[in-house]
């Protein structure tokens, strides 16, 4: 028995040929107009069906979006295509549609004084080469910048010339005029903006003439307008979040690296005389333990004495200081600075005292 | 390279006074020639005048060192005496700890003295007094800060601190990246 026969295979297939080739024809009234650069599509056929069809044309819409993004898409696909990175890709014509300005058109500036001066005399600009032929280096080098042909600064020797004092640095000397050319023309610019912008130049609050003032800027404009009072900025308010100005001191001023050294030594001597005269002369510390150290001397003195006498007189033992043993040598707490002596000493209270070995002069441990 | 301000004078001159009291002016002022201090890098170095014209014909970024650096000042402006001042503070020194051979080794790693490492100490030391550590050969090793009077170290425990450790010469080798 036979499966489906080969006239209905082929029939089958031709249908679904018919239903894509359905799919992907649409019959428009008037062709559409494409933008691909844009992936534009304009349509300008009548939207009949639109208008007949209620209050709520969802399904049209829809249908006629379908339909133009179809045709669209078989635009697309009958560009040119290339394999970028495994990816097949159309490649768009350039567009067609122009688009408005974003911004305004510029207005003319007015000329810079330069400008006005060719124009009056016919002085049109020269057509120069980009590149200059350096004999010096042996290089083609530009006419003008970085590493350029004839840069003045930097030989390495200059003959001084005739009329010019010996001892004069013309090294120097020509870096000197090239930092004021620099700054002319610099200044000039800003008279040629100010110029433009119809603003003074120098303006009083020190502010670039284009309006476009970075933050520093405008921040050491209201500096010096917030001092600029009659009492120098003393009672100007601050805004409620506005944080105090920094770097607003006076920058700190050195001694020379080679000043005089005699008065540089004569004031730090002054220095050091001033601090040895803060110091107290009278050491506390120092002069209680002089003082008990002398007594301990006296006692010891006194007990020999006492203990030679005791002896011829046969045994009277009047040991004077040892009787004394009392309260134990309060050791640790006591108020500071007298580093374990006692603050006024009770007559007759030893604290240390007993075996007196104390002898000036370097201790034993 | 600048000269000291007032303020930083004084600053060093109370730290380096503290070592060697008023035996600072024979720094100051001295018969020999003119020596005076100068600050690079946040560092004060002690140099005589004819080296600070030599050294004046060095750009600064360039120059490391000049005559003996004393010390360093901190980012808060606390003045820190180096082991290079040594050869300054041992000669005029007014309290010194004489430390037995044993305790040496032990200081010049970087540690504290402890009682059973001292030999001598002079008398009247205070308490936190600046100390030079001498070995028992006299040869100065460092210097520190005395964590004990004099009489105290006498009654503490062998193993309490009595002298704490500043800068040893040990530093020369273990700090040989920092000290200039």
């Amino acid at each position: 028995m036979e499966g489906p026969s080969v006239e209905e295979l082929l029939a089958k297939a031709e249908q679904d040929e018919a239903e894509k080739l359905q799919r992907i024809t649409v019959y428009k009234e008037l062709e559409l107009e494409f933008d691909l650069g844009n992936l534009l599509a304009s349509d300008r056929n009548p939207p009949t069906a639109l208008r007949q069809a209620g209050p709520a044309p969802e399904a049209e819409l829809r249908a006629l979006a379908r339909d133009n993004t179809q045709l669209l898409i078989n635009q697309l696909w009958q560009l040119p295509t290339e394999r970028v990175e495994e990816t097949l890709v159309a490649r768009l014509p350039e567009p067609t549609t122009h688009l408005p300005r974003e911004k305004p058109v510029p207005k003319p500036r007015p000329l810079t004084r330069w400008q006005q001066f060719a124009r009056l005399k016919g002085i049109h600009p020269k057509k120069k080469t980009n590149l200059v032929w350096d004999e010096v280096s042996g290089q083609w080098r530009r006419r003008w910048g970085y590493k350029r042909a004839r840069d003045d600064t930097k030989e390495w020797l200059i003959e001084v010339p005739d009329g010019a004092d010996p001892l004069e640095d013309q090294f120097t000397k020509r870096i000197q005029a090239k930092k004021e050319r620099v700054a002319k023309n610099e200044l000039n610019r800003l008279r040629n903006l100010a110029r433009a912008h119809k603003t003074q130049l120098p303006s009083a609050a020190g502010l670039h003439p284009t309006g476009h003032q970075s933050k520093e800027e405008l921040g050491r404009a209201m500096q010096v307008a917030k001092v600029s009072t009659a009492s120098v900025g003393r009672f100007q308010e601050r805004l409620p979040k506005e944080k105090a100005p920094r770097g607003s001191g006076k920058k700190r001023k050195f001694q020379p690296l080679f000043g005089d050294f005699a008065a540089e030594k004569k004031n730090q001597l002054e220095l050091l005389r001033i601090m040895n005269n803060k110091k107290p002369k009278l050491d506390v510390t120092r002069a209680t333990n002089k003082q008990m150290r002398e007594e301990d001397q006296e006692e010891a003195a006194k007990k020999r004495k006492m203990s030679q006498k005791g002896r011829r007189k046969g045994g009277w033992q009047g040991s004077g200081g040892k009787r004394k043993g009392g309260p134990p040598s309060q050791g640790g707490k006591r108020k500071g600075g007298l580093g374990g002596k006692m603050q006024s000493r009770p007559p007759g209270l030893g604290s240390k005292r007993k075996g007196g070995q104390h002898q000036g002069g370097k201790r034993r441990k | 390279m600048r000269p000291l301000t007032e303020e930083e004078t004084r600053v060093m001159f109370e730290k380096i006074a503290k070592y060697i009291g008023e035996n600072l002016q024979l720094l100051v002022d001295r018969p020999d020639g003119t020596y005076c201090f100068r600050l690079h890098n946040d560092r004060v170095y002690y140099v005589s005048e004819k080296m600070l014209k030599l050294s004046a014909n060095i750009s600064g970024d360039k120059l490391v060192s000049l005559g003996t650096c004393f010390g360093k000042f901190t980012k808060t402006h606390k003045f820190r005496l180096h082991i290079t001042a040594l050869d300054y503070l041992a000669p005029y020194a007014k309290y010194k700890v004489w430390i037995k051979p044993g305790a040496e080794q032990s200081f010049l790693y970087g540690n504290h003295v402890l009682k059973s490492g001292l030999g001598r100490i002079t008398e009247n030391t205070s308490q936190y007094q600046g100390v030079v550590v001498y070995s028992m050969a006299d040869i100065p090793l460092g210097f520190g800060v005395a964590a004990k009077s004099t009489q105290d170290c006498r009654k503490v425990d062998p193993m309490a601190i009595v002298v704490f450790h500043q800068a040893d010469v040990g530093e020369y080798i273990r700090h040989e990246e920092t000290l200039t």
